[in-house]
Formats: C-alpha cells, structure tokens, sequence
C-alpha cells in the first residue's frame, strides 16, 4: 500500500429506531481529537431529529418494558459482548477524544464494559430490592413494585465520553424504559460507535436512540416534549439547568439533577435505577 | 342501462357515453392513458412543498373539517360509536375553537346511534353499504343495505363496486349498479369506493373515476381501508384529475375522498396542496374533498396543539379511540 495513502474521513449519522438517518437538516460537524486535529464529521441533529427519536422511543417502549426482566439482562448481556469485541476501537476513541494516554483509556473502556454488565445484572434484581411487601392493618395482601417510567431522555455527560455515557443509558434501560440519548458535543465518536454496538447487538430498535449534536440546541426541545416522561440532566450546560427544569415541569417530567462534576470512575448505586422508576401499589384482599 | 338520475343536461360527448354498453365501454377505454412516471413524480414534487406557521395552522383546521371521522370494526360497539360521535362534536376538549369534523362515518347498523348523537350538530352521518368492503352479493341485498342504512339517517351512502365486475370490462352492470344505489340513496349523498388498491393501473382508476362520476356519484373515493394499499398521492391525483374535468366538461362540483393509510398531519397537508393544485381552491372545503381516517384527527390535534404550545404533544394528551 502507498505511504502517502489518503484514509477515508468518515461522516456518522444519528441513531434512531434502530436506522442509521441522516440528520433532518442535512447539517455535520467536524469532531477534533483532544489536541484540535480532525477526526471525523458527526451529524448535527435538529429539533426534528430529537421529535423522531422520541416517536421511536415511544414505538419501542411496550415492547421493551413489557419483556421479562431476565430477557432484558440476556439482552444487556450480549451488547456487552459485543462492547468487548469492539474495544481496541473504542480505548482508540477515548484516547483521542479524552486527551488520555492509551492505558488509562484502556482502563476507562473496560470500566465502562464492567459498568454495563453490572447495570444488566440489575435487570431481574431491582424489582427484589426496591419492591417488596407492606404490612398493612387490615385484610389485605400490599405489595409494591417498580415500573418503568416511560421515554427517558438523558443528556449524556460532557467530558466522559464512553463510562459517562454508559453510566447513564445503562440504567435507564435496564429496567425497561427507552431512552433518546444527546451524546456529548464534543466528543461524541464513543456514543456513535456505542449505537453501531447496539445495532449489531440484540437490543430491539428504538430502545436507545442516540443524536449528536449540540446539546443546548436539542435539550429544550427534549425537556419541553409532551411525551416525554423523564429528563436526565448531567451533561446539560450549567447556564441551561434552571431552564430545561422548569420547562420540563410543564408536562410534569421527572429529572435527574446531578453534580457537574460527578465522577464516574466512582463504584455506582441504585440512584440511577431508581431515579426512573414509578412504584406500583397493590392492595390485594386476602380471604381467611 | 338505467339511466343516470342525475346529470339530466349532460354535454352531448358525455350523453352519448351512457346510452348503451357498447358506447359506454367506447366512452372509458377512449379516455387518454395516464402517464404513470408524470403523475407519480408530480406527487412527489408536490409533496416537499413546505407549509409553515399561519398557513399550516389553516392546513390543520381545514383538514380537521374535513375528516369523515370513522370507525369500521367488527368489533364496534353503541358505546363505541357514541365516544366517537363525542370526538367529532368536540375534537380537543381543551381547544372549543377546534373545528367539528366533516361526518363520521360507520357501519349501517350504527347509523342510529350516531344519529342520536349528532343531532342538530351540523355533522354528517356517513355509512358504508352495498356489502362493504367486498361489494360482493347480490344487487337486491345491495339496495335493500343502502336503504337500511337511508332509513336509520344516514345523510352520505359510502358505496362500493363491483370490482370483479368492472375487471373483467361489465363496465354496463357496474354502472347500474351505481345507478340504482343512487336512486336508492334518495337525498342522502352518494360516494362511489373505487378501491384503487385492487384496480392495479392507473388507467384502471380513471375509467372507475370517469365511471362513478357518470353514474351520479356526488364523490369518488380511493378506498375501503381493508385493502393495501389504500389511498396514495397520486391515485389522488388521477382523481382529482377526473372531477376536474368533470367540472369542465358539465359545469357541475363532484368531491374526491381518500380514505385509509393517512395517518399524519404531513400526509394530509401534501393531500391538501394536491387539490389546490390539480382541481383547484374551491375544492378546499369539506363538500368536496373528504380525509377517511380514524387516527389521522389525533395527530392533527397534537400539531395543532404543538402549533399553539411551542412544543411537541404527545398521544398522552389526545383521546385513545
């Protein structure tokens, strides 16, 4: 092969009900490594783009939240599978888009695939541990248990561009809501190769749909959106908190507030799984 | 061949057309052939045309007017057909200026109902008969359908042809048919169901078009919905095609109504630049140009609501039917 070959530049696209479009409004942007060298062209998704993705989330959730939980975790399972086989590319991404030597993105690449295989471990245990039964005075039989909460659209985090993002769509969609993810601005290669993943994977179409772009342009759209039920706020500018909140009151969403700076190297909790949940309440008569 | 019992001052070309069989089948097999890369790419340019603001705010209103709101399932129930009367009365509870629909449109044993309900609304009760949607039985049970359904109220006669009839060229038998139907239809209006989805060319749609329209249908209509495909753009086109000339030719205003697979709001703002287009601005009103659809009106109310709010609406906030 010649030296002087010159490599094919790729331009992505967005990641919707399990395709691969091209962004509504025909708009890319160029992705630079750490250093300001180029990279490759992301799509830069629209308004329409994010109204798309929601009606896929929407098409996909009965399907995805009425699975068996275990099903669900087989599902999770398998993407991390093929999470493993694809790492060479994604400690490659990380290293370029982070700034970070290839060790440390190694290490951050397999930090996020342990990520995920805890978060698919939750899937048939979440319901266990945040559910359960209620003593009651009076002839019934209470018991309590999770429910999804519907399309979940998450702002992935700004800097961590692979175990941040993987640290907020895993759990989301472990316990069967769908999700309308805005991967980081900056550095959204991680979150395009995520969604080849995903495609390739056993996850139905829809269940994660993902836009590059930029993120103050696309999370008022999301945060005002009537069907959508929950906002995850960790990579949303600062400027635009206060906002996107009282937008999203509107139709009356549940949103996560998180720290700016939340490090996701940290081992993770339930608040994740349990930030989107509804607990469902039965009362149950019991005969003698 | 019966004669047609309306249209009694036909231009002579077209007279000459319904005399006999042979005329008639000269009549049809002598309309121009319809050039099938110009239509279909004519729909398709039509259709990028983008409306915005004011204008599709208008688009909305005039296609929520203009929908025969419509529940054919064997499964419909009085409770049923009563909740959608409900709808037609009062789209969006939250928006009174929501306009009503144009008709609701059911089957002939829930005509009365739907008349109880929408009494002195000004909305149109439509039925199906002649053995919807196969069109296949006897020319007596076909009369004595439509008749029940005149009886119980209805004020539009939804009616399909004899497609195996008119495919095998007994253009004659289906034009009697039309004919009588009409005759049996008394005041109420008649619309002739081509089902285009079973006509397979579209020379096939104009002679059907060109045939309802000289049997004294006051609409020609795409489809039932139980075949696939239903309505498309530019089977549309050959209609409107065809009541434009009508118009032309005789002076007198037939409708055009396609029905079945439109579901969205952009669908039915291409439809509507269609009419504008190839019959003309006058055909923008419910009495001549009709959307059958039952899940069209609530994507129609989310946009409108998306319109009015800023933001994207969901199902959450429309009723479920």
């Amino acid at each position: 092969m010649s030296e002087n070959r010159i490599s094919v530049a790729k331009t992505y696209k967005l990641y919707i009900g399990g395709a691969f479009p091209r962004s509504e409004s025909g708009r890319s942007y160029p992705v630079v490594d750490a250093k300001g060298a180029f990279l490759a062209n992301a799509a830069q998704g629209s308004r329409k783009d994010a109204r798309d993705a929601v009606a896929a989330a929407r098409k996909a959730f009965p399907g995805w939240s009425g699975a068996t939980a275990y099903n669900r975790g087989q599902v999770l399972y398998r993407v991390a599978e093929v999470l493993e086989g694809r790492r060479e590319q994604f400690a490659a991404e990380v290293a370029s888009s982070e700034g970070v030597a290839v060790k440390k993105a190694q290490s951050l690449v397999d930090a996020a695939i342990d990520r995920w295989v805890w978060y698919a471990g939750w899937t048939d245990k979440v319901a266990t541990v945040l559910g359960g039964t209620n003593p009651v005075a009076g002839p019934y039989f209470s018991f309590s248990m999770p429910e999804p909460t519907g399309v979940v659209a998450v702002l992935a985090p700004q800097q961590s561009s692979l175990l941040g993002l993987i640290s907020v769509v895993a759990p989301v969609i472990a316990t069967g809501n769908t999700a309308v993810v805005v991967s980081s601005q900056d550095r959204p290669l991680p979150a395009v190769t995520l969604s080849e993943v995903l495609a390739t994977s056993d996850l139905p179409g829809g269940v994660v749909n993902v836009l590059t772009g930029r993120t103050a342009e696309i999370a008022p759209w999301l945060a005002s959106h009537g069907d959508v039920n929950a906002l995850d706020l960790t990579g949303a500018p600062e400027a635009m908190r206060a906002d996107l909140e009282r937008s999203a009151a509107g139709t009356v969403k549940r949103v996560l507030r998180t720290r700016p700076s939340e490090d996701f190297t940290r081992e993770p909790d339930l608040a994740r799984l349990r930030a989107f949940l509804e607990t469902k309440t039965v009362w149950h008569p019991m005969g003698v | 061949m019966a004669a047609p019992s309306t249209s009694p001052s036909l231009p002579p070309a077209l007279a000459d057309a319904v005399r006999d069989d042979a005329s008639l089948r000269r009549f049809l097999h002598g309309l121009p052939g319809v050039d099938q890369v110009g239509v279909e790419q004519r729909a398709a340019g039509l259709g990028t045309r983008s409306i915005k603001k004011a204008g599709k705010m208008w688009a909305i209103d005039t296609a929520i007017g203009m929908v025969d709101l419509t529940t054919l399932e064997g499964a419909d129930t009085h409770g049923k057909v009563r909740s959608l009367a409900a709808k037609a009365r009062r789209p969006d509870p939250e928006h009174p200026d929501v306009p009503q629909v144009a008709a609701v449109c059911v089957y002939p044993d829930m005509v009365e109902t739907a008349v109880r309900e929408l009494d002195g609304t000004g909305i149109d009760i439509a039925s199906v008969a002649t053995a919807f949607p196969s069109g296949r039985s006897s020319l007596k049970v076909k009369l004595e359908d439509t008749a029940y359904a005149v009886d119980a109220g209805a004020t539009e006669i939804d009616m399909v042809i004899d497609r195996g009839a008119f495919l095998s060229g007994r253009y004659g038998q289906v034009f009697d048919e039309i004919v009588q139907v009409k005759h049996a239809c008394r005041d109420a209006h008649l619309k002739v169901i081509l089902e285009t989805g079973e006509l397979a060319t579209y020379d096939n749609v104009r002679r059907a078009s060109w045939l309802g329209l000289l049997a004294g249908g006051d609409f020609i209509k795409t489809s039932t919905g139980k075949v696939s495909p239903a309505a498309t753009l530019p089977v549309t086109h050959v209609m409107l095609q065809a009541v434009r000339d009508w118009h032309t030719q005789t002076g007198e205003l037939r409708g055009v109504k396609p029905a079945g697979g439109i579901r969205t709001t952009k669908d039915a703002i291409k439809y509507l630049v269609a009419v504008h287009e190839v019959a003309g601005p006058e055909w923008l009103t419910a009495d001549l140009f009709r959307f059958g659809a039952s899940t069209l009106l609530n994507d129609l109310l989310m946009q409108r609501r998306t319109q009015l709010e800023g933001h994207y609406s969901g199902p959450d906030y429309v009723t479920v039917d």
